[in-house]
């Protein structure tokens, strides 16, 4: 137990209602996540087997020249010092510089970050706008057993999108969309135009695997006693699915929303890769290949704490929903 | 364990999706064995002369920018593709085998310290470990494995733990733990052999998505580094000449979609097949239609008044299509019920009175089907589709209570908000007003503090509150008839008493019918003045509660008998009916209830009694119905 965890554990014992416990105890939580994220990603450049700079610099590279740059790095110093600076420089928004470019790391990062958000929002809306209605669609035609072929057609489709990385599936919209039918731009964020592909490469896989659990979910949630007190109550049909069912259904589909967002905060890494996407993805490969530290520690950074926010942002969504979540999550 | 184990994977191989997945891998790995034995130098020949060019017949694939042929190279990739993959799963789930066991290792505390660290991990999608440990280990083949090893490790860590967790709470662990025997050996004896089999498929899956992220990786240029070469780092130079030679890119594409798919999908198959129960062969039967017809019940139940019935069902039946053909779990039911009535329908779990109580509601769902003579409520006729004209009839004066309050609340929306939303589909009201109402409605099934009550979820409130909730729902409207199914079975017995109360209560005040479906014989009988006795689906015997002593059926003599008293002699043992309730698909030739009736003759087993009227307002089905008690074997009385 850490002691963030701790504290969040004695505050929430004096504090009253679920909603208090739940805030302190998710804070609690984010802290505990946030602060591994950035040891994790200070401690990378030190995780390296051998010398980083004479990694980066290479070879060839002057003994003192290597030792200047350590000392620049101030990677001479004891470890806890260089903690405690990283840790300051972080609070002040310092993250660095970058070893062969010489700009600061956060400039990289703020060039870079708007092209890869923009990417991952617009496959995220686009996943949720055509898996929800399709996912409650196929619930309602397939329900009791009916249009067995259409439950099988749709759920091995479904099955195959979802277990096609998003990399195969960007070169194979290229190979269909840009060069057999000159639809779309292969490459590049120029203009509308130039985000379909990259946006439905990443899509994709998130949206079949969403599709099926909607489907799943609202077909069980048919199936529970709230339901049938829903329709002894006589209320027309498509009260009974949207005020009753679509709620419930959805606190399921959620938490997996989370997770899929989370994927996708990764796979833009490999789709901005295939399309030549301005983003941080690009960035952070041609960084790890370049052996440039500081900026993959702060890309690293940038990362994980999207992700964590993604989460929290799902945790808060669901508790508002279903309020039985806050106590769920102790 | 070891044959069983065999038989699982024996049958996800019978299984198409098992069999494609197996047989893809078979290829997949003879190519991998065979392909750089025969073409390695095939596929590291370089022709300057034949650079970058499209498919031919020379080159199918085309070749690239050495000219050497990029089919072979495919092939011949499949081996380091295969290898570093599995190579990366090894590590993955050795590394997920030692974290998620840590708890036995090590003991609960650093357990747990690991188990956190485990869940944070988790958090995290695989690709982004993926990449943060190759930039620690460096670009190449090596850093690609390990990098991907150690993303494998969490989730894997997260499984065993879970799996463990399960096993370790049966007791011949426990037993073994206090037998004195070290962890280590509770674990490597006992514990992973338990778990094996899951830890198995999931591992085979996992060395799919390893084969995809490798790909991934080398495509990305951080995996595997000229002059080795496999499929993610072909796919990477392909796209390069894409425009000239899309062939290439395409085909090694599809050849990491289908590798990756073939484990992905032997391993889901075998899973399946881990999870799945070959249903009995039970031998099929349909009876329902072909039982004889009972007399019309109107005149049976000795009403001699003229006041039109409250509710009026003859011939109710209601089936299932199944894979063995359609089962008919209620047959031929029928009861008569007056304004203000009070009749309980008893039977064991299975006897098809809750089934009863759901088709006169209307709310048997499709693929149930619902067929009946007569059912009438109101005189508004309810079969089939005329339920939904009758919607507002049916929500202002039908009530429903169901067994489980909790599950029967919905859990997202207030208390409150779940009665107002029936006064504003069925009386017009508004959302104030009908809120009012709601809270009102809440007073009268004295619900204390029924305001505060109103404004809370259903999880808050306790198992009595939510039933007088549900009961009070039920009085939104002006209720007729409130049909109760098993209302006080998931309560303490001290609120049963008082939700009884309050239903009889209702009844006095409000001039409010009840059908009280229970199994419960003792409750039927303090609260209703009529019971219905249901054995395989049918009414077997119809009698007002004071004649309960002087029933006539053996099953309802079993019923009563099984009811403990204060007479009852507590040094032996409490009375049961022997044998198991029928299922519906096994309904026999005769009286359904001979296999476990001591009076039970050839007779009984070759033909079904009628359900038949005395002319005293009794029903009973049964061809011993008049033996006299010296006749009676085995009677309780």
């Amino acid at each position: 137990m850490t002691s963030a965890a701790l504290v969040a554990r004695s505050v929430s014992a004096l504090a009253g209602g679920p909603w208090t416990r739940f805030g302190l105890r998710r804070f609690g939580r984010l802290l505990v996540s946030v602060w591994v994220v950035v040891t994790a990603a200070f401690l990378m450049i030190h995780l390296v087997p051998g010398d980083p700079v004479r990694a980066a610099l290479g070879a060839t590279a002057p003994l003192d020249v290597v030792e200047a740059r350590r000392e620049v790095l101030g990677l001479n110093d004891p470890l806890w010092t260089q903690y405690g600076r990283y840790l300051q420089g972080l609070l002040s928004g310092d993250l660095g510089t970058s070893m062969t470019s010489g700009l600061p790391v956060s400039q990289v990062i703020g060039d870079r970050l708007p092209a890869t958000v923009e990417l991952a929002v617009y496959a995220f809306l686009l996943a949720i706008a055509v898996s929800v209605p399709l996912g409650l669609a196929m619930a309602a035609a397939t329900r009791g057993g009916r249009r067995r072929h259409t439950e099988l057609a749709f759920t091995s489709t479904s099955v195959v999108l979802a277990a096609i990385p998003e990399f195969l599936v960007a070169v194979g919209l290229v190979f269909v969309f840009s060069v057999q039918l000159g639809w779309a731009p292969v490459a590049g964020r120029s203009g509308p135009s130039s985000y379909v592909l990259p946006v439905v490469a990443l899509a994709l896989a998130p949206a079949a695997v969403l599709a099926r659990i909607v489907r799943v979910e609202m077909l069980a949630v048919l199936q529970t006693d709230y339901i049938r007190t829903a329709r002894a109550k006589r209320l027309p049909r498509r009260t009974v699915s949207v005020r009753h069912a679509l709620p419930n259904a959805l606190t399921a589909s959620l938490t997996l929303c989370g997770l899929l967002l989370g994927a996708m905060v990764a796979g833009t890494v490999l789709v901005e890769n295939v399309f030549a996407w301005p983003g941080l993805g690009t960035t952070i490969v041609g960084s790890i290949v370049g052996k440039d530290y500081p900026v993959v520690q702060g890309i690293v950074l940038v990362y994980g704490v999207g992700v964590l926010l993604v989460n929290l942002t799902v945790d808060i969504a669901l508790a508002l929903i279903d309020p039985r979540s806050t106590i769920r999550e102790s | 364990m070891r044959a069983k184990r065999g038989s699982t994977w024996v049958r996800a191989l019978r299984t198409p999706v098992g069999a494609t997945g197996a047989a893809l891998l078979v290829v997949v790995f003879l190519l991998a064995a065979l392909a750089p034995v025969l073409w390695s130098a095939q596929a590291s020949a370089v022709d300057t002369s034949q650079i970058l060019r499209g498919s031919s017949s020379a080159h199918r694939l085309g070749t690239d920018s050495l000219g050497r042929d990029i089919l072979y190279r495919l092939l011949v990739g499949t081996r380091l593709s295969v290898t570093l993959a599995l190579g990366a799963t090894a590590i993955g789930v050795g590394a997920g085998l030692v974290l998620g066991t840590t708890p036995m290792w090590l003991g609960a505390r650093l357990g747990r310290i690991v188990g956190a660290a485990v869940n944070i991990a988790v958090a995290f999608p695989g690709l982004l470990l993926a990449l943060f440990f190759a930039a620690v280990f460096g670009i190449g083949a090596t850093g690609a494995v390990l990098a991907i090893g150690f993303a494998i490790a969490p989730g894997f860590a997260r499984l065993t733990q879970t799996l463990v967790a399960r096993v370790a709470g049966l007791d011949y662990i426990a037993a073994a733990r206090i037998a004195g025997v070290g962890r280590g050996r509770v674990l490597i004896r006992h514990v992973l052999p338990n778990i094996g089999e899951p830890l198995v498929v999931n591992a085979t899956i996992v060395a799919g998505n390893a084969l995809l992220a490798l790909a991934g990786l080398s495509f990305l240029g951080l995996g595997v580094q000229a002059p080795a070469y496999d499929w993610g780092r072909l796919l990477a130079e392909s796209l390069n000449s894409i425009y000239i030679n899309p062939s290439a890119a395409f085909a090694t594409g599809l050849a990491v979609v289908v590798a990756g798919l073939a484990f992905n999908l032997f391993g889901e198959a075998v899973a399946r097949g881990l999870g799945l129960r070959t249903p009995s062969a039970a031998v099929v039967s349909d009876r329902g239609r072909r039982t004889p017809r009972a007399p019309a019940p109107a005149r049976a139940d000795g009403a001699p008044d003229r006041e039109p019935a409250l509710l009026a069902v003859e011939g109710l039946c209601v089936s299932f299509p199944g894979p063995r053909g359609a089962t008919t779990p209620v047959r031929d039911v029928g009861l008569s019920m007056r304004r203000g009535a009070s009749v309980g329908i008893v039977g064991e779990s299975g006897s098809g009175k809750s089934l009863t109580a759901l088709a006169i509601a209307g709310l048997i769902e499709e693929p149930g089907r619902v067929d009946a003579d007569r059912l009438e409520f109101l005189g508004a006729d309810l079969r089939g589709d005329r339920v939904r004209a009758h919607r507002h009839l049916l929500g202002t004066s039908f009530a429903m209570v169901f067994q489980d309050p909790l599950a029967s609340f919905n859990p997202t929306m207030r208390v409150g908000r779940q009665l107002a939303e029936v006064a504003e589909e069925h009386l017009g009201l508004r959302r104030a007003p009908a809120w009012a109402r709601a809270v009102d409605r809440l007073r009268a099934v004295r619900l204390p503090g029924a305001e505060r009550r109103a404004r809370q979820f259903p999880h808050e409130l306790s198992g009595g509150m939510r039933q007088r909730a549900m009961i009070g729902m039920g009085l939104m409207g002006t209720p007729a008839l409130i049909v109760a199914d098993e209302p006080t079975t998931a309560l303490d017995v001290t609120v049963q008493r008082q939700v009884l109360r309050l239903l009889e209560s209702i009844r006095a005040t409000e001039h409010v019918a009840i059908l009280l479906i229970s199994h419960d014989i003792t409750v039927v009988s303090h609260v209703c003045e009529r019971v219905l006795v249901m054995y395989a689906g049918r009414v077997v015997e119809d009698l007002p509660t004071v004649d309960l002593p002087r029933c006539r059926h053996p099953y309802t003599r079993a019923l009563l008998a099984a009811v403990p008293d204060l007479a009852t002699d507590r040094s032996r043992p409490l009375t049961v009916i022997p044998g198991r309730p029928i299922d519906p698909s096994e309904y026999p030739v005769g009286c359904a209830f001979a296999p476990r009736c001591p009076l039970a003759d050839e007779h009984c087993r070759h033909v079904d009694p009628a359900l038949v009227a005395d002319g005293h307002g009794r029903r009973v089905a049964c061809w011993h119905a008049d033996a006299t008690p010296a006749e009676r074997v085995g009677d309780p009385n």
